[in-house]
């Protein structure tokens, strides 16, 4: 063993342990020391702050509310049945309602976003380096402010004196005198607004790095127009689209600022009704049960997402 | 001789001609790539474009598929005038240097691209399909993405998405280059079975003037966005028109001389016995190929041209070796002997030799327009 480990005096680790990264020589013991040193922090982090809260709230998930908004024992699925609609006046379909229209907002939402950005993302790209950087600039001055600053800026856009109601008005789309506020419109128009940047980003990002020869080599097998976006460059964006459907999809899913200042009492949304739970209604484990079947409703269709399109669509560009 | 030269300059719309190019012009910004390109080239016929890289023979080829427009002139292809279509509109293929496979399709749905884009479907697009996947021997290799094939591999694919839409002329953009020396040499001799198999016109683009010799039935060798010379491959080799030609073209010795009279041309070297100088000729540029220059360690009985040099230096490469000559008054020629029998053909560092350079190898150069135009 000795002689394996110092055949010269001088120990020299055999081939079979360590290894040559990147020129570097590493035993597995440092390797695994580096592995610790780099993702520990941010391990620690998600443990302290997410999977422990997370757990403590699966654990509210299946309590009682007390009569003060405590939370305590008895252990219940009352919290479930209720959002499944057996409620204590019998059964109705007003969570199912909710998580139906925050699912066709985020969708409608998701939608104009991806058609604002494509024309969008390749219009930037379009441009000489110097002016991509401006124009990206442009599309993330909102992040500059908070949001629910920028959602007030909104009310005041859509006010009765702004011009916009006043066209409305003129239009005879809405009473004299009326705001364009509350309604689904606002909503719309403020989801789409605070949601585009998330999708411009990652689609220009792909636009970017489209291979024009292919362009030019479908043009040559006589692809017209349309046929070259549909079948050379769309799926060359595909990695961006998915980033973007992802990013603007599952917030606008669980959005409940907009819609709350922007839509009133008609619009309530998921997000709005969690919030409420853990807000004004003091109820928690029925907060963090809907909080659950959101968060299990997100998994589910970014699970089929990728697993139908996701996936395909990306190894199809690797 | 120059005469012979510019006779490609006719604008007769023969219905030989596959391809029509007069008065083509095309600048970028401030660079000319073409200056008055005039080209005609016959139905069936293997045609290089060779050139040294930034000479506009690529600008050509992408003016003939639609990818660029010319600033003036225009193509003729079988007779229509395409000079105002877009690419999609011109029934010609091109295989990219890059080749440019869609990476997200199988080899099998990059063959059928342009049949589908035409609206072919069914029986008849997976029949031809297989054709041309068999034609370029990758029928094996339908279901896989591009990423998973050899370079080799990659450019039959290429070549089989441009064959199969059957197009009148398939335009090929330097399709061997990013390939290693023996598999290029391999696929040069397939690609020129191929195209006499067809009997398409092939335009084929390459800086290696190799690869232009083996390949084409004729060649266009261009400079600086003009046609230098065009003929047939031997024809261009053996009777270079231009100082760049015959150094492009293979190596040359060029010998710069007056004209002494009939036949005759005072160089350097001594007075040169050359075929076809008038006496009045003047100032003369002559070309020779250095594996025309014979060796002798003894002088010629009655032989013109005969020049003593001492070998400055010799590289060996194998079938060939080649001299580096100096004569007594300094001039410098090149000289190549094939490598028959070491004892006969071998001559060391030093040795004094006699130079014979047969009359009918001296070729008269055209003089260079440009500098004429600028020796002012």
């Amino acid at each position: 063993m000795l002689r394996l480990l110092f055949p010269t005096g001088k120990r020299i680790p055999s081939s079979g342990q360590a290894q040559v990264r990147f020129g570097e020589l590493l035993t597995p013991w440092q390797e695994l020391g580096r592995s610790l040193i780099f993702a520990g922090p941010g391990v620690l982090w998600v443990m302290v702050f997410l999977v422990l809260p997370g757990l403590l709230l699966l654990v509210y998930s299946f309590l009682s509310r007390g009569e003060f908004g405590q939370v305590q024992l008895p252990l219940t699925l009352e919290n479930y049945l209720r959002i499944l609609g057996f409620g204590p006046l019998g059964w109705t379909p007003i969570y199912w309602q909710i998580l139906g229209r925050s699912l066709l907002v985020a969708g409608v939402t998701t939608f104009f976003c991806v058609l604002l950005a494509y024309p969008l993302a390749f219009f930037i790209a379009a441009h000489p380096p110097r002016q991509r950087e401006l124009l990206l600039t442009l599309v993330v001055v909102p992040f500059w402010t908070n949001l629910v600053i920028r959602t007030y800026a909104w009310m005041v856009v859509l006010a009765p004196e702004g011009w916009p109601a006043r066209l409305a008005a003129w239009l005879g789309w809405i009473p004299p005198q009326a705001a364009l506020y509350p309604s689904w419109l606002a909503v719309y128009l403020g989801m789409v607004y605070t949601f585009l940047p998330y999708m411009v980003l990652p689609l220009y990002t792909a636009v970017e790095r489209i291979d024009w020869r292919l362009a030019e080599a479908a043009r040559d097998l006589y692809a017209k127009g349309w046929q070259v976006f549909w079948w050379v460059l769309l799926p060359q964006t595909l990695p961006g689209l998915t980033a973007g459907l992802i990013l603007v999809g599952i917030p606008a899913f669980g959005m409940f600022v907009v819609p709350d200042l922007l839509g009133g009492s008609k619009t309530l949304l998921i997000g709005n009704v969690i919030q409420l739970q853990f807000g004004s209604s003091l109820d928690y484990p029925f907060g963090a049960a809907l909080s659950f079947l959101v968060t299990g409703l997100t998994l589910g269709l970014i699970y089929a997402y990728s697993r139908y399109v996701g996936t395909r669509s990306l190894e199809n560009l690797v | 001789m120059i005469a012979g030269v510019i006779s490609s300059i006719s604008t007769v719309r023969d219905p030989d001609w596959d391809v029509q190019v007069t008065g083509l012009y095309k600048r970028f910004g401030d660079f000319v790539a073409l200056n008055g390109i005039e080209l005609n080239i016959r139905r069936g016929e293997f045609f290089g474009l060779l050139g040294p890289s930034g000479c506009g023979k690529t600008t050509l080829l992408r003016i003939l598929a639609g990818l660029e427009m010319a600033d003036a002139g225009e193509v003729v292809i079988r007779g229509r005038p395409v000079g105002h279509l877009p690419a999609h509109q011109r029934n010609v293929n091109t295989v990219f240097q890059s080749y440019a496979l869609f990476p997200f399709m199988t080899v099998e749905d990059n063959v059928a691209f342009g049949l589908r884009m035409r609206g072919v479907r069914g029986e008849a697009l997976r029949k031809r399909v297989a054709a041309a996947l068999e034609l370029v021997e990758i029928a094996d290799l339908a279901g896989r993405k591009p990423r998973e094939l050899s370079g080799g591999q990659q450019q039959r694919v290429a070549l089989a998405r441009a064959l199969v839409n059957e197009p009148e002329v398939l335009l090929l953009d330097e399709p061997l280059s990013a390939l290693d020396a023996k598999l290029r040499k391999q696929l040069q001799v397939q690609l020129c079975e191929l195209q006499r198999r067809l009997g398409m016109t092939f335009i084929f683009v390459t800086h290696d003037q190799e690869e232009a010799l083996v390949t084409s039935d004729r060649v266009a060798v261009m400079r600086a966005g003009r046609i230098e010379q065009v003929g047939l491959i031997d024809e261009v080799y053996e009777r270079p028109a231009t100082a760049f030609v015959a150094d492009f073209l293979g190596a040359s010795n060029l010998i710069e001389g007056i004209a002494c009279g009939t036949d005759c041309v005072d160089t350097p070297l001594g007075k040169l016995k050359v075929l076809g100088i008038p006496a009045s000729s003047g100032p003369v540029q002559l070309a020779i190929r250095p594996e025309k220059i014979q060796l002798s360690r003894s002088a010629w009985d009655l032989l013109p041209n005969q020049v003593p040099v001492w070998v400055e230096n010799l590289i060996y490469t194998g079938a060939e070796n080649q001299y580096l000559l100096r004569t007594n008054q300094g001039q410098q020629l090149k000289a190549t002997a094939l490598n028959t029998d070491i004892e006969d053909t071998g001559f060391e560092i030093g040795a004094a030799l006699v130079a014979h350079l047969p009359p009918k190898s001296l070729i008269r150069l055209r003089p260079d327009p440009r500098q004429e135009e600028t020796g002012c």
